[in-house]
Parts: C-alpha cells; structure tokens; sequence
C-alpha cells in the first residue's frame, strides 16, 4: 500500500471522471477536487474515524449500478474506477437526517454563542438543509465546568464528535481531558473543574465544530467574525514563526487565530501565541512620544508612576531628535531579537554598521552566529515545522522545547507516531488516514525519540530515553553520539558514565536506523557546546543518510533575522559608553536589563542621552525605582514603536524562513519603529534614506547589502501588487457599523485610512477572491464560515496552500562534501560545592516577556523558584518551599527552594524572564544561602 | 429722446416680463403637473405656493456651483448662457401689440428661424463639454432631433407666410383680421406645433435629457445656477413657441372688447398650458420614431401643405 | 392619434378631481401598525433586556449603521455594552428587525424625526431602549435558549430536562 504514494487514480463522481491521490480516501478526494461535504469528526489533521455519519455518499459497483450503497467517504479509500454520488438523493436524505439528530439536543442558542458566523455546526446545517426541529422532546443539557482562563466551556452544544478528545489527547498529548458518561450522555471536559494544563488547549476552539470551546480571552470583548479587522500576521512569541490572523475592532486587538501555513504552524498554534496579545492592549503602553529628562526647562505633565514627562506634539519630535542626535559625540544603536528586520536595518543604517549594537546578550550573540554558521556552513538542512513532524527518529539535545518552542514540541509529538505509522501501512495495510484503527494497531508503540536535557520536560512521557545531566555533560553525550555515528567525527575522551554511554549507543543506533533523522538544539541553554554537539551529530548522521535534519531553537522571533545582519556585542556598547567614544544610545525596542548584568546595564544607561523606541514601558524606559540595589534613569526620550498588529515587518524564524506581518490597524501616534527610524534620517539628511521610502525599499537595500538576505523581497508581493488593479481588504465582506462606529464622535465619516505599504488595504473594498498566500487575511469560502473553509484555500487538503505556502526560506546549506566536525569538547561538569551553576528553566506562560504581560497568560505564569537537585538540598539541609538567598555578585535574589530530583547535582534552575528575575545572564555561577537575620540581601522587586 | 426711452422701455419691460413669465411657469408647470396627477403641487411658500419660484432661486444659488474636473471648462460655463440668450433675442421680433415690439423686422420669421437654430449650438455643446458619456449622447440626440425638426418648422409657415405674403410678424398678423390662419393652415399649425415641441426638447420629445436613460442627459453634469439657467431656457423657449403660434395662427393681438395685450396673452398661456399638458398626458416616443414622424411624416406633410397652399393661392390668382 | 387625443382630454379632466394628497402637519395621515419609523430596543417580559448583542442586525444593516459591543453580567447574560443607530444613514429597511434572533430591536411607527443638526441623529442605547416589550409581547429569549442566566440554571429553560449525572451508572 505505501506504493500508493503519489500515484493518481481516477473516481468517477456523478459520472464525472475525476483525477484524485490514491492514498487520500473520498472525502479528502472531494474536498480537494472543491467539492462540497459536509463533515464533523473528520479533521485533516486528525483524520478520518467514520462515527458521525455525516459524509455519507453513494457508492455505486460500475456504470450499470443504479442502486448503490451508502459509504462514509471518510472511510473509502479512492481506488481506480470508483463511483460515486454527492448528490443522490437517498445520500441528501441520510445526511440531513444525521444532521437533525444532531440537533436534537442543540440549544439553538446561535444569538448568544461566540461560535455563531463561524460555526461548523451552522455550515453543515444549512449544506444539509436542515431547518427545522421536528422532535417534541425535551432537550438534554449539560453543566459546565471551569477550565481556566483561556478556554470558555458550554456543554450543551455538543454533538459528540470526539474531536476535542483526539486533538487534546491524541495529538497534543494532553492527559487531564476526557470523555465521560454513557449512550447519549457523552461528556467531554475534565475531571473535575480546573484548569487544562496542555499549552495548546486554545486549539479545543478552532478544533470544535461548534461552540463547546470558546475562547475565553475573546468573550469579554466579543466581536463576530465577520466584523473583525484581520491581516495576515506573524507569531512573535517565540522563534518558531507561526502565522497567525490578529483581529481588531473599534481600536482593540481582540483574538488571535491560526492561519494555515502547511510548512510552519499547520492548523495549530500554541496557547502562548494565541493568548499572549493582551500585552498589545495593556493600558501601560507608550502611546505617546515623552521626553523623561534632559534639558527640557519645564517638564509639566505628570506620568501615572509620578515621574514628569513631556509629551511631544506632532511636529517636535524630529526637530528635538535632530539637535540631540546632531550633538551626540557618537550613536551606539541596540538592536533588538523583538523587532522587524527593517527596523533593525534601519537602526543599523542611523548608528553606522560599526555602532550597531546587536542587542543579544555577549553569550546569546556568539551562540547566534555560531547557530548561522552552523545551518548555513553546514550540509544539513535545518527542517521545517511539517518535515520535522515526518521524522521518524528524534534527539533533543539540551533544549526544552515544550516551553521555547511549544509547535516544535507538538511536531515531535507526532514524529513519534511516524515509525509505527510506516510499519502499520507496511505490515497491515491500513492506511494513515484511519485513524483510530492506525491507533489500534500501534497500542503503545511509538518511534525512537530521546530527551537529553538538564531537568524533566513534557515530551519525556512519550520518550524512548531521557537522560538528565548538566548542559556541558549532554554535550559531552552528543559529542560520543556523532563519535558513535561516523568514524570522521572527534572522538569525546574522558569518564562517562556507563548510564550515559548506554544512552548515547541507543541514540545513536535509534537515529543510524532511521529513514528522515532529527537532532533538535538550540540556544536556550546558553551552551555553545551545545550546539556544537548537534551539530556534530547531525553532521555524522548526513554522511549515511542525506535526509538527516538539524533544528536549532532560536530565543526570540526575530533572533535569526537579527543574527542574519550581525552588529557587535553589548558589551562592545557598554565599553564604548564607558570610554565615552559615544554618549548617545537609542535603543530599539529591547530591555538591556535582560541583556546585561546589572552593572552593565546602569552603565548603558548612564550615557548622556537615551533614546528608546518601545510599545511597553520596560525598566529600560522607566529605569530602576530607588528600592533596587542601584537606582537607574531610563530613558530620556521615549518613542512609542508599534507592537506586531500595528505595524509591518519581517521575521526570520528559526527555519531561517522569513515572513512578512502586516499592520492590522492603526492606533494613535505609534508608528513603526523602522519609519520612526527613516523619517530620523531624512531629518538628518543622511545621504540614500530617501530611498527608504517604503518597506519593499528597505528590504531590497537590505538585499543588496546582506547576501546572507537573497530573496527576502519574495517573502511576500510587493506594496505595489494589486489583482485586476484591487487591493486585497483587511476588512470582511459583511463588515458592519461603517457609518456608525465613528458616529458619537462625529457624525461626519472621514476617509478610510490607506496603506501605501502593502497591497492590503483598510476598508471592505477589493479583491474578494483567494489572493495569493502570504496575503490571506481571512480564511473564508461561500457556504464555509468557519475555518474549515482553510481546505478551498489549499491545493489539496492538508497540503500547501494555492501557490506556495507563505515565506522564503534564506537558510540554506551549503553543498560541503564534507562537513568539518567541532572538536572543543567540554570536560565533565564538576559541581562547585557551595557554588550552583545556574541554568535557565523555561516556562511557556512566563520565560517570554511580552506574552506574560497579558491578564490570561499572566494567570499561568509560576511564581519564582529555585530548583535544586533533593540530594543537594538535603546536603544543605534546606526543604521545598524555604527561602533562599542566591547571589550572582551583581545580583541577589530571595526565592523558594524547588526540589527536583531530576535536577543535576550542583546545578540550580532558575526560572527565565519571569517578572521581577532580571539583572543576570545566565547560565552563571550563583551562591546558596539561607538568609539570616539582617543579612542584606534583597530581592529584585 | 422720448422715441430712445419708449425702446428702452419696452426692451426692459419684455425682458423683465420674459423673466418673470419664466420663474412663474416653474411654479405654473408644478401647480397644473399636480392637479393633473390629482395632487396639489407646491403650495407651502407664500398663498398658493406662488413664492415657490423663489425659494428655487434662493436654493439653487446656495447650491455648490460644480464644475467638474474633466469638463472643458469655459465652453461649459458658455453653454447654458447661449440658449437663454438665443431664446431672448428671438423675443425681439414677437409682436405683443402693435405698438409693443422691440423691433419689426421685415424679415422676422426667418430671424425667429436663425435663433431657433443657433439654440442646438447650446445644447451640443453642454453635453460635449461635460466629458460625460451620457451628456455626449444626450447633446448629439439633441443636435440630431432639432436639425431634423427644424426643416420642416420653417417649411411649415411657409403657407402662413404666403397667405400673408409677408415675413414681417406685424403684417402676418394684420393678414389674420379676417380669418385666423388656423383654419386655412390647420395643417401647417399642427407642423408647427409638433415641430415646436421639439425644438423645445419638452415632453413628449425630450429624449436629448430622457433622464430615465440618460440621467438628464446633455445637463446631468450641471448644478447651482447654470443648471438653473437651461431650466429659464426652456420655459423661455415655451413662452416663445406658444407666442409664435399665437401670431402665426391665432391672430396674434387681435380680439374683440379686450385689450390687444390681454388677448395675446390669453392666446400665448392657453399654449404654455397645452404644453404642460402634453408633458402631463404623454409618454416619450423612442428616439428612432421621433426621427422617423420628423423625416417620413411631417416632411411630407409640410411639403404637401405648401404645395396646396400655394396651388390654392395660384388658382385664386 | 385618436387615443393621444383621447389621453390628453382624459389628464386634463383630472383638473377636476379630488386630491389624493394629504396636507400632513394639519391632517395626520393613518399608520399602520407595522410601520417602518423609529427603531428602538425592546425588553423582556421580566425587564431585562431583549438585546442579547448578536451583532446580526449590525450585520444585515444595508448602510452599516448600527454598531454595537457585547459584555456580558457576572451570571453570563448577554447585553449590548452600548449599542449606536446614526438615523442620519438609516434607510429605515426593516432588516434589522427582520435579523433580529430575539425580537429586540423593533421599527416603530414614529417618523417625526428631523433635526437640524445632523449629529443629534445619533442615537445611542439610552436613546433607544423603552420599558416594554414592544410586539411580540410574551416572548423571552433566555426561555428557550439553552444558556444559564440569572434565575434560569441550566435544564430550567422551558423545554430542557434537568442536568445529566455524568457520572451515574444508570443505563
């Protein structure tokens, strides 16, 4: 059977010859040809399981059959000569009649339902024809249970598809949700009421045909579908680079959704990206530009955190820029990993490449160029998200992926399934689209995947071998991998331990037999060795096996685009503050408290002006208040930058894939900070910034400059692209309240606003067909409101978009015939005694800092802790929950003590970004003590 | 002296008059369209609605005077001046009575004739000059339909013009003392007065505005007081029609016990009302059968009228 | 020929009719019930209010101009945050009325609505919300729509069984 793959066959539908994929079954065959049937449990990534009745088709024998039988196309597989009927009458009867069974019990509650205008249920329904409930019965109904902040529970709804089951649990691995009660009383919710844990439960809302799972962000600032403002964005909350769909209304970002990129994100995004928006609408934002100090003689406003500010009028702001960069003695521009390639570039172009500041911590900057030189030195090709979720054996090498790169984590979760898959299609025929029966026959079995990481993570559940050491010792495990593997890697000398020697012969063995191998790494663990290691290993697999694969994590969406334009390190900033080779710093969008130690920074910080362009005040703004160890000044001036759904920009993911976001809406005096940048240089007549006009300019000077970018200007159509000379709409064809939105300010309705930077334009006028796939602001298709309309958008179901999925990959590798294998091998970790190397720990709701700022993530984030080994404690005598002191030098911090017996010995794990943990770059050497009474230490906030 | 003021004067008076008629026929059209169609038409501003003309004029000076960007701009500002100004100067030759006229012309018919004609340039040129589609069409349907209406307008006082055997207005209607030329030329009038309703462009023959195909047609890119002034042109132009068939045909000033003025007037405002009961009553030919009446019946019939008119007159020689 | 003539006699003997008009502000002119004049927003039999903030007469508003926001009160019952109508644009369809899922928002006959300032032709909810139930007088959404409200737990509703047990054993 797995010599279907590829093969076409032809089905007659309606008596109509049809070309379809022989591996597809019927459904997906339909579907794909733009056919319309209507479905509930069968979800393209989830598959077919045939329990809802509702794709019932005639089947007929041959051309001489007139009698057929009904089938679930779902569960048909598409064989040469097939024939079948959508429209037979006998199946337009079955299909209406499941339908009406399916609202027996339905509340009909539309009006008050946020599913309602974008409702499976209510697609099918109406496809079906059915319209009215005939039963004299009474309705069955449900209570509902609290599942923490993102997910909103209303039971009656249900029409027991399973849907939500299979993806919370089947396919994201998520253990605390089910399915309970008998007959008709099926139930799906948790246990008790609680919060679900999976990071990808916002999902359950996109998943579920109807509106059982609603989003609870989202209903306290309800707005139907078709009256929500959309344009094709990207994620910002990790490196991954999912695409998503921000909608706005009256001003407001209201919901985040998932946007199909069949390479990338799939039909999923993960909690942290759907929820983490709220930051863009927190009332703390930099709405306005604000002198903080300086040389301004009155400074009469008063900012809500008692500071004086002076806000600056429309036509101050350049000319004070002007005379304050005009008088610098020299610009140091920091760059930033949060913001748009062209806001970097631009800053980069401002500073002079020379000043430019790369804005990584020292350690993060060298792990990045070593990663870019790594995926694109290197012959092996760095996977996306799809391919990494087909490999069929996995290392993860020290990275915690669950909670850096939550998407990564799922597509592991589905690597997992791929061996037994292949070895169920080899041995009993079944195809991987039958869902249930595919996971009848693999039980328990799943494919190689092995966790080396320092503590325990949520992909150890599902591992064949996990392995717990500190960052140098998984090093030193991968290094005796590549060894393992490949004759011409360095040999990794010295003790390891015989668990640690049986680990590495398994992994090796588990990746050597593999058909599409996966080392995964990355930054996280501050560990360049790390890297290398993965390196290595990947490297050793390519000389056996060419489709070997190496995904290196990224810290921030924009890190590899900022490593792509180099810049020097911070530290090179601080000195040349220091020296006073420059007293200007302007500051992009970046918190240097989270990039420096705290010394560092107060010396950053000290230099005569400070110009930061940010949306949030961070303490790089406002400064350290006098209750810390030090006091600091923020900024001087202050320009508010325009979060991701007010601006445009470019990422590159940790694909090396680069993806245009488009500006959402606009929302006062926030402009992007690459145009804030650009119209600084053309004040200062800096030679070539007028032709920076526009964004396809800066990219294409980018391009010019940076080999390294070739192709980013085909990452998306240029602003000058128009279909049948229409722009694309950000606005939906039903939009309401045109006339009236603005009305209570003035009933004279202005002009709408016009984008002269995209083909996207602000208003309901337009293009209303598909337009190209990086452009897609919506996904809709008549009769297909929900968005399972994503399949008349691709050129077949679950597979790439019309035209190419969105973005360009810039990485690539090289075409070495021989890779050149790191051999720096780190000796073994050797614990300190009363010292801890302190690692960062990884929270998904927390470790990143914008997400955390939102109320619902906020509601996940842990409180800060110090994990320490149970043996390590014991030896200091100290129990979970007490109280202590660490202290880095620069920085000390009072926490409660975690016990984890997981944790290395003499290693602590300390947990990254999370409010109030700053002033220290780890990993780095930290002090354990209890503090006594009056000893002086002092928690950061 | 005194000579120079009673031209002055009457000059003035039969502008101020013209004028006048024209603002009140707006009201008059409005008033006699609603009984009509069984409604009462304007009857809010002033005792009977009577300053309703007045509160026209005052909202469309208010108006925006528009000229639009792809206009020819000064042909289109010239445009609604010419036919106000043609349909004035043919006044000049109208004989109220015999001692109010501006000027007796021997040659007045053919001078009403000349006038007539230059008012197409009016038309044409608005609509050419509006750089409107509907406008061009509308201006060439004009320029087609008064050419073709205006042979056969002159053809057909040719039976009045020998039964009088004059082209001065004053002698044409001296000529009808005995016997109005309706009678003798019934066939001539009812020419004349098809052929008038057209050169007027009024219903049922208003196909160059025909504003349910052609959204006002040569005029659709017209506002504020330009827009007012084809509307004084127009009724101008049915004062004046109605006044010629008076002279030509109806005995011009001539009646019994009234003054001579009084009955020109009875006899020209019977005609404004007949016009505006054709408009009330009648429902817009297509522009093919306008053409084909004007070419392949009135042609002939005015041709056939002065063919016997003027047989007649030679066997009566 | 015969028949223009006919039709002009036939217009002109018109003259003598009686009118049909009828002269407005001094002669009120008979509306009937279903008249499409002022909108307003009705309530509940129990006073609540009707509009539960579907945003579907915002929707089916021809020249967009109702707008609206939904919240929601602590016991998950829907009301429209404010809800905007600008009569300067309303072409009085009856679409709204027509989409309306709970028989909130209604046309009344009131059509007395002109002013001189454009911008008091916007109505805001205040403006619109009156204290009865306007037509459709006995109904109530939250009745028969299965969500929970204040006073209506769940299977209270007017055609609902009580709660399943979920974890009964009954067959």
């Amino acid at each position: 059977m797995d010599k279907l793959e590829g093969k076409t066959v032809t089905v007659y539908i309606e008596g109509k010859p049809c070309q379809v994929k022989a591996e597809q079954n019927m459904l997906e065959a339909c579907l794909s040809l733009g056919m319309d049937l209507p479905y509930f449990c069968w979800h393209p990534a989830m598959h077919s399981v045939g329990a809802c009745r509702q794709c019932a088709v005639k089947q007929f024998k041959d051309e001489n059959d007139k009698k057929g039988k009904i089938v679930m196309s779902c569960m048909t597989q598409a064989a040469e000569g097939m024939r079948i009927s959508i429209k037979d009458p006998e199946a337009v009867k079955f299909r209406a009649g499941v339908i009406e069974w399916l609202m027996l019990n339905h509340p009909h509650d539309c009006p008050v339902c946020d599913e309602g205008g974008e409702c499976h249920l209510q697609d099918m329904t109406v496809m079906t024809g059915h319209t009215y409930r005939r039963t004299r019965f009474k309705k069955r109904t449900h209570k509902n249970q609290y599942l923490g902040p993102f997910i909103n529970h209303e039971m009656n709804r249900c029409i027991q598809c399973y849907r939500c089951v299979r993806f919370y649990n089947h396919y994201a691995g998520g253990r605390d949700f089910g399915v309970f009660g008998a007959h008709d009383n099926v139930y799906f919710g948790r246990h008790e009421d609680g919060v679900l844990e999976s990071e990808f439960s916002g999902n359950l809302v996109e998943v579920c045909p109807t509106g059982v799972f609603t989003d609870r962000v989202f209903k306290k600032c309800y707005t139907r579908k078709w009256d929500l403002q959309t344009a094709p964005s990207i994620c910002v909350h990790c490196s991954m680079g999912c695409n998503i769909i921000p909608g706005e209304r009256y001003g407001n970002l209201r919901r985040i959704r998932n946007r199909y990129n069949g390479e990338v994100n799939g039909y999923f995004i993960c909690d942290r990206g759907r929820y983490g928006f709220e930051f863009a609408n927190s009332p703390g934002r930099i709405r306005e530009p604000y002198l903080a100090s300086g040389d301004v003689s009155s400074l009469a406003v008063e900012g809500p955190d008692g500071k004086n500010k002076k806000i600056l009028a429309e036509g101050e702001v350049l000319p004070y820029l002007k005379t304050v960069i005009g008088g610098a003695k020299g610009i140091i521009g920091i760059g930033s990993p949060r913001a748009s390639l062209e806001a970097n570039y631009l800053l980069r172009k401002l500073a002079g490449p020379g000043n430019f500041c790369s804005g990584f911590s020292e350690a993060e900057s060298g792990l990045m160029r070593e990663m870019i030189s790594i995926l694109s030195g290197g012959p092996v090709r760095t996977p996306s998200l799809r391919e990494a979720a087909m490999s069929d054996a996995v290392l993860v090498l020290g990275q915690d992926v669950p909670n850096t790169a939550p998407m990564l984590g799922l597509a592991l979760r589905q690597a997992v399934r791929q061996k037994p898959m292949d070895r169920v299609l080899r041995e009993l025929k079944i195809p991987h689209w039958n869902d249930y029966a595919v996971r009848d026959a693999m039980q328990e079995e799943r494919g190689p995947l092995f966790m080396a990481s320092v503590t325990g993570g949520r992909l150890d559940d599902i591992a064949a071998g996990v392995f717990h050491a500190a960052p140098d010792d998984i090093a030193r495990i991968g290094f005796r991998v590549a060894q393992a593997l490949s004759p011409n890697a360095p040999r990794a000398e010295g003790p390891f331990s015989a668990e640690a020697l049986s680990f590495a012969d398994r992994v090796a063995k588990g990746l050597k037999e593999a058909k599409r191998p996966l080392v995964v790494s990355g930054t996280g663990m501050g560990s360049l060795a790390l890297l290398q290691a993965a390196a290595n290993i990947a490297w050793a697999l390519w000389e056996g096996n060419r489709n070997a694969a190496l995904s290196l994590v990224a810290q921030e969406c924009n890190s590899v685009g900022l490593a792509l334009l180099g810049g020097t390190g911070i530290n090179d900033a601080v000195r040349a503050v220091e020296e006073k080779r420059a007293d200007t710093v302007i500051i992009l969008e970046n918190d240097v408290f989270d990039r420096l130690d705290l010394p560092g920074a107060e010396a950053l910080l000290r230099a005569r002006q400070v110009i930061v362009l940010d949306f949030l005040p961070t303490h790089t703004v406002n400064g350290l208040p006098k209750n810390h160890m030090v006091s600091v000044a923020g900024a001087a001036v202050v320009l508010p930058s325009a979060p991701f759904a007010e601006g445009s920009g470019t990422l590159v993911s940790s694909e090396g894939r680069a993806q245009r976001f488009y500006k959402v809406f606009s929302a006062g005096r926030a402009e992007e900070s690459w145009r804030w940048l650009r119209d600084l240089m053309v004040d200062l007549g800096m030679p070539g910034s007028e032709a920076l006009f526009s964004p396809d300019e800066v990219l294409s000077a980018m391009e010019r400059e940076f080999p390294a970018m070739r192709g980013i200007v085909e990452a998306a159509p240029a602003s000058d692209f128009r279909i049948d000379g229409m722009k694309v709409p950000r606005q939906p064809k039903r939009y309401s309240g045109r006339t009236a939105i603005r009305a209570a300010m003035d009933v004279h309705e202005p002009k709408p606003a016009e984008d002269a930077d995209s083909p996207l334009s602000f208003s309901m006028e337009g293009y209303d067909g598909q337009p190209p796939s990086p452009l897609i602001s919506r996904f809709w298709a008549p009769g297909w409101n929900s968005v399972q309309s994503v399949n008349k958008f691709q050129s077949e179901v679950g597979g790439p978009l019309r035209g190419g999925d969105p973005g360009r990959r810039l990485i690539e590798p090289s075409k070495v015939k021989q890779a050149s294998y790191f051999t720096d091998i780190p000796g073994p970790f050797a614990p300190r005694g009363n010292e801890f190397f302190v690692v960062p720990l990884y929270h998904v709701f927390g470790s990143e800092k914008l997400s955390a700022l939102s109320p619902g993530i906020g509601e996940r984030v842990p409180s800060p802790y110090i994990a320490l080994n149970t043996e390590d404690a014991k030896s200091k005598a100290l129990s979970q929950g007490e109280e202590v002191r660490i202290d880095f030098g620069v920085v000390s911090f009072r926490l409660p003590v975690e016990l984890d017996p997981l944790m290395p010995r003499g290693a602590a794990g300390f947990p990254f970004g999370l409010p109030g943990l700053h002033g220290v770059v780890l990993p780095a050497w930290g002090r354990i003590s209890v503090p006594g009474a009056g000893a002086g230490g002092q928690a950061v906030e | 002296m005194n000579q120079t003021l009673k031209h002055l004067l009457i000059v003035f008076g039969v502008l101020g008059v013209m004028m006048s008629i024209a603002a009140g026929l707006i009201w008059v059209e409005r008033r006699l369209l609603g009984f009509w169609q069984d409604r009462y038409g304007p009857n809010r501003v002033g005792p009977m609605g009577v300053l309703q003309p007045l509160a026209d004029v005052i909202k469309i000076l208010a108006k925006e005077d528009w000229v639009p960007p792809f206009a020819d701009k000064p042909v289109f500002i010239l445009a609604p001046a010419i036919i106000v100004i043609t349909v004035l100067l043919s006044f000049a030759v109208v004989p109220f009575t015999p001692g109010i006229a501006i000027a007796n012309l021997n040659i007045g018919v053919l001078y009403f004739l000349a006038m007539s004609s230059l008012g197409v340039y009016s038309v044409a040129l608005a609509g050419w000059s509006s750089g409107n589609k509907y406008s061009l069409i509308g201006a060439l349907r004009a320029s087609a339909q008064m050419i073709s209406y205006e042979v056969f307008m002159g053809l057909s006082l040719m039976g009045v013009v020998m039964l009088a055997g004059s082209f001065n207005l004053h002698e044409i209607v001296e000529a009808q003392r005995g016997l109005w030329f309706i009678v003798p030329q019934f066939l001539g009038f009812v020419v004349f007065l098809i052929a008038g309703v057209a050169e007027t462009h009024r219903l049922p023959f208003d196909l160059p505005e025909a504003e349910s195909e052609l959204v006002a047609g040569f005029h659709s890119e017209y506002s504020g007081m330009k827009f007012g002034l084809f509307f004084v042109g127009e009724y101008l132009g049915i004062t004046l029609i109605s006044a010629l068939i008076t002279t030509f045909f109806f005995g011009g000033w001539l009646g019994p016990l009234l003054p001579p003025v009084v009955w020109f007037f009875i006899k020209t405002f019977l005609f404004v009302g007949f016009f505006i009961l054709l408009r009330a009553a009648l429902p817009r030919p297509r522009y093919d059968q306008l053409i084909r009446i004007g070419w392949k019946l009135m042609l002939p019939l005015a041709l056939l009228n002065i063919v016997v008119t003027g047989g007649i007159i030679l066997a009566a020689r | 020929m015969i028949s223009i003539l006919k039709a002009l006699w036939t217009v002109f003997m018109h003259l003598f009719r009686r009118k049909v008009t009828v002269l407005y502000p001094e002669e009120r002119p008979h509306i009937p019930p279903r008249w499409r004049g002022r909108i307003i927003l009705s309530r509940d039999p129990d006073g609540g209010e009707r509009c539960v903030a579907c945003y579907l007469c915002a929707a089916a508003c021809p020249v967009d101009c109702i707008s609206l926001q939904a919240a929601e009160d602590e016991y998950g019952r829907r009301y429209p945050e404010f809800f905007r109508i600008n009569f300067s644009r309303c072409i009085f369809c009856g679409y709204c009325e027509e989409a309306c899922p709970t028989y909130a928002i209604q046309l009344t006959t009131d059509f007395e609505m002109s002013e001189y300032n454009r911008q008091n032709l916007v109505y805001e909810k205040e403006d619109l919300l009156i204290s009865g139930t306007g037509k459709c007088p006995g109904y109530n959404f939250y009745k028969v729509a299965g969500l929970s409200i204040k006073g209506k737990r769940k299977g209270e509703g007017e055609n609902e069984l009580p709660p399943v047990d979920v974890k009964g054993l009954m067959p």
